[in-house]
């Protein structure tokens, strides 16, 4: 059965490349670049052909029928209704093709179930509407955000060549290695896919779920979020970049040298212009996409913040806002997500846009005191 | 529609002082008034639903943001989707069985007049509920039809009227389930056994138990659903120790029986319709019966195959693929059957036999994508994908909506007394199916491609399909035009309907004059 599906599959793979000058379409899932992607891709030629074959016994019939058989072409109607052989026959034929289609079905099944002796393994939570990466076995931690311009979006500016499926830090995992992802969400349902690597798995709050890829060739594959997760699911794409041992390796030293950094920013003091400029990237890559870049919001759905009452009043309560998130709405806690300096650096920057001139600022140190001593711990890295 | 009967049910029953205006609808108890009422209803909604699918279409015509916003985007999809099962399909059904299942049986009425027409008169306030959501704060419902928590759990004061709306049409089901059990199983004709009874009325029958089963399942996930956002309890919210995941079990308990009772009543009236036009008996009657009845069971076990992305164990995986692959056995029987009715029959090809056609065929591409759906592997790579957008509206759109079509054509002359314009149906037949393809053929290559569902913005190797698919979108929405021609047309006037119709029509149905009486078989017909 399985050679037999790769010899189908290698038919229609020929007859798709045959037809090169028809680029753009693509007709068939994308090109595997993974064990399972692969036994999924010719999973899937098995049983489109034998659908074919099906189809076309059946309607050839039908439509023999309805040119042969018409009234205008004079045949008069037959009066059989009923005929037990024929009727048992074509109950058990489809009976035995679908178990002719269960037998390999069932076999990858239980393979991508398999998620035993991985040879690393990566923490990665959906996020409202970012992706975040943890790397367990190095303590690398990122996340992930859609990298494309909102110009492009708004169609101000020319779409680029990898057009909302572009992140600034993409997951980066060695080449041949057997990656286990260990899948969670923060707020709402999200389910990450890379097609390529064929892995999906929703990404549920509250539980840990996982799967597990390997890639078989160096290069970028790319997928999206496709679990509805609210006004920005079509725009937390996930990029992984399958490097080699090598060039992972030089990665992780660099991420490592990047949180060194985080975490002494940390303890430092900031002047408000030095952290109004690190909260303006901050705000955009995690505030704006529901308060807007104007800071103005979208009525009905989610508050302004340029003029509103947490922003221009009491510091502590804006930091607790930002830090502890508003449950029961779509706010959720940065504390986790950001690290003590970003969560500065973006409150002040809340707190000196728009209409607000509020002149004062937060500093690294308030925000640690802000979080209380259990959860003194902030992220290390952004 | 009905105007006609109801002046000629006056000159028989003179005694009786009907309402007139707009009272005679609002406290109708006669079947015929009240499926007329289903059938307007359910056209309205076609047209409220079908704007909004040809604004989505709209949106996705090229990369970037056109049309709409990424949220009311969502509120679109997920209105859409509502609408379309909640106001559209099942409402014509029930149309179809308030007009028809009497005159099938040789009844009088519906067992229970004045249940009936509360059925129906409790509908369009959900149906207001719904709509005037879009300009509340916060606007519509955009958490997508299947209304799965936490993101449920975050929206505004519209999440809580569709709840409202899903209770309201769910119990308007449950009291058409019961009048069309009790109708079925107590008021056949003397003689009229049920292996004898047309098959519509088994197909409308077996939906019916399946309604009475899962509707409160639905009510049950919609009330916690309604419970979290409002009263602080947390059935789905893992911090309280609830799972999001056991809505999506509770949900698609409900959801896929549903499926088929959007499609039961379709194979229903495709029953009625082949045979008519083929001029020769339906072929395995009795295995059509078992076929319906198998898919229905069935269908209480395969749930989970809407959730193969949950992450479950093999076990789990291994049974629900296999029990779903299995319901392509009774479906095969069924499409096997239809096309052994017309094998040497002498067929001709009016507008009902078209659409039936059509159905058989594209209804069956929706079965073969549901196979490879079934396919645990395959399903993961192309679940919450266009592939899946594909496959449903393959079995929505030329399943359950063509076969409404082929119904309304079917019985239209017998409801107002006049055939409808043959030139003006075909058109509106080739410009749906010819549509219709464009539209949702090219998805399945999106689906594969990688395309996910429910976005408002694409990746730039998607437009060819998409702009495909738009044009086909507003070939298919606007021909729909005709069709609302063909019938305001065929309710005015045209040439006088005989008693039966058509030459191979067979049932009681055909017996009463064109147009059927505003009361039939007040004395039973005798079946030998």
């Amino acid at each position: 059965m399985k050679s037999m599906s790769k010899r189908a599959g290698a038919a229609v793979v020929s007859l798709m490349a045959s037809q090169a000058a028809w680029a753009d379409y693509a007709y068939n899932l994308q090109e595997p670049a993974s064990r399972v992607a692969q036994d999924v891709f010719q999973l899937h030629n098995l049983i489109m052909l034998v659908c074919l074959g099906i189809f076309v016994v059946v309607f050839g019939a039908m439509f023999y029928s309805l040119i042969k058989h018409r009234k205008s072409a004079g045949h008069q109607a037959a009066h059989f209704h009923e005929n037990t052989t024929i009727e048992v026959i074509w109950t058990v034929i489809p009976f035995v093709i679908l178990m002719g289609m269960a037998y390999p079905a069932a076999r990858v099944v239980i393979d991508m179930k398999d998620t035993t002796n991985p040879d690393m393994t990566i923490k990665v939570t959906g996020y409202q509407w970012k992706w975040g990466y943890d790397y367990l076995n190095e303590n690398v931690s990122f996340y992930s955000n859609l990298s494309t311009p909102r110009e492009q979006i708004e169609n101000t500016a020319a779409k680029g060549e990898h057009y909302l499926l572009e992140v600034d830090e993409p997951m980066v995992v060695p080449v041949g290695k057997r990656v286990r992802l260990l899948i969670t969400a923060n707020d709402v349902l999200h389910a990450w896919w890379v097609p390529a690597l064929g892995a999906k798995q929703d990404a549920i709050p509250g539980f840990i779920r996982d799967t597990w890829f390997q890639a078989d060739k160096i290069g970028t594959y790319r997928g999206q979020c496709v679990e509805l997760c609210g006004k920005d699911h079509g725009f937390m794409p996930i990029v992984v970049e399958v490097v080699s041992e090598a060039d992972y390796q030089a990665w992780v030293a660099k991420k490592k040298g990047e949180a060194d950094t985080a975490a002494s920013d940390n303890t430092r003091t900031f002047d408000t212009a030095e952290l109004i400029a690190r909260g303006e990237k901050i705000y955009g890559a995690n505030c704006a996409a529901c308060h807007q870049a104007n800071g103005m919001g979208l009525p009905g759905a989610f508050p302004a913040i340029s003029g509103s009452k947490v922003a221009t009043g009491p510091i502590d309560a804006h930091i607790d806002i930002v830090l502890n998130g508003k449950p029961g709405t779509a706010m959720s806690a940065f504390g986790g997500q950001l690290s003590d300096a970003d969560i500065a650096a973006v409150v002040t920057y809340q707190r000196n846009a728009w209409d607000n001139k509020t002149g004062d600022a937060a500093q690294p140190a308030q925000i640690a005191a802000a979080r209380g001593g259990a959860e003194a711990a902030a992220p290390a890295a952004q | 529609m009905s105007d006609v009967a109801h002046a000629h049910g006056h000159d028989d029953h003179g005694h009786h002082a009907h309402p007139t205006g707009i009272m005679r609808w609002l406290t109708t108890t006669n079947h015929k008034d009240i499926g007329s009422l289903y059938l307007w209803f359910a056209l309205i909604m076609l047209f409220a639903a079908g704007t909004m699918a040809l604004l989505i279409r709209a949106e996705l015509f090229q990369p970037g943001l056109q049309v709409t916003n990424p949220d009311f985007f969502n509120q679109l999809t997920t209105m859409h989707g509502l609408i379309m099962i909640f106001g559209v399909i099942m409402p014509a059904f029930s149309g179809f069985a308030n007009w028809q299942v009497p005159l099938m049986l040789g009844a009088p009425d519906m067992a229970f007049p004045r249940m009936n027409n509360w059925a129906f008169w409790i509908l369009p306030v959900a149906a207001i509920l719904l709509m005037v959501s879009f300009v509340l704060p916060g606007g519509a419902v955009a958490g997508g039809w299947t209304m799965y928590p936490p993101l449920y759990i975050q929206g505004g004061i519209s999440y809580d009227l569709t709840i409202l709306a899903v209770h309201i049409m769910g119990l308007s089901s449950i009291m058409g389930s019961i009048n069309i059990i009790t109708t079925i199983l107590n008021m056949r004709a003397p003689g009229l056994t049920l292996m004898k009874m047309p098959l519509f009325c088994w197909t409308w029958l077996i939906t019916a138990y399946l309604l009475i089963a899962t509707m409160p399942v639905l009510a049950g996930a919609v009330t916690m659903l309604l419970t979290d956002r409002n009263f602080g309890t947390h059935f789905f919210n893992a911090a309280g120790g609830g799972d999001p995941v056991m809505f999506q079990h509770i949900f698609w308990f409900f959801a896929h029986p549903e499926v088929y009772i959007l499609i039961l009543p379709a194979f229903g009236i495709i029953s009625q319709v082949i045979p008519t036009f083929a001029r020769k008996p339906l072929f395995g009657y009795a295995s059509m019966v078992y076929a319906t009845a198998s898919i229905a069971i069935l269908s209480f076990i395969v749930w989970a195959h809407h959730m193969f992305t949950v992450g479950m164990p093999v076990a789990a995986q291994l049974f629900f693929m296999f029990s779903t692959m299995l319901i392509a056995v009774p479906t095969g029987v069924k499409v096997f059957n239809w096309v052994a009715t017309m094998w040497r029959g002498s067929m001709t090809f009016e507008t009902p036999m078209l659409f039936a056609i059509a159905f058989v065929c594209l209804f069956t591409i929706g079965g073969f994508s549901g196979l490879v759906l079934a396919i645990a592997p395959v399903d993961i790579q192309l679940h919450d994908t266009y592939y899946v957008v594909a496959h449903f509206h393959y079995v929505l759109v030329s399943g359950a909506l063509f076969s409404i079509f082929a119904g309304i054509y079917y019985w239209l002359p017998k409801w107002t007394g006049h055939m409808y314009d043959e030139t003006l149906g075909k058109w509106h037949f080739w410009l749906s199916v010819i549509g219709m393809n464009i539209v949702f053929f090219p998805m399945h290559f999106l689906g594969l491609a990688g395309m996910p569902r429910r976005i408002p913005d694409y990746a730039l190797q998607f437009t060819e399909f998409n702009q495909i698919a738009t044009v086909g979108a507003f070939i298919f929405g606007f021909s729909q035009l005709i069709f609302l021609w063909v019938v305001l047309k065929t309710i005015k006037g045209g040439v006088k309907a005989t008693t039966k119709v058509w030459e191979g029509a067979e049932g009681l149905e055909w017996t009463v004059p064109s147009p059927a009486p505003y009361h039939t078989f007040e004395t039973a017909p005798v079946i030998k």
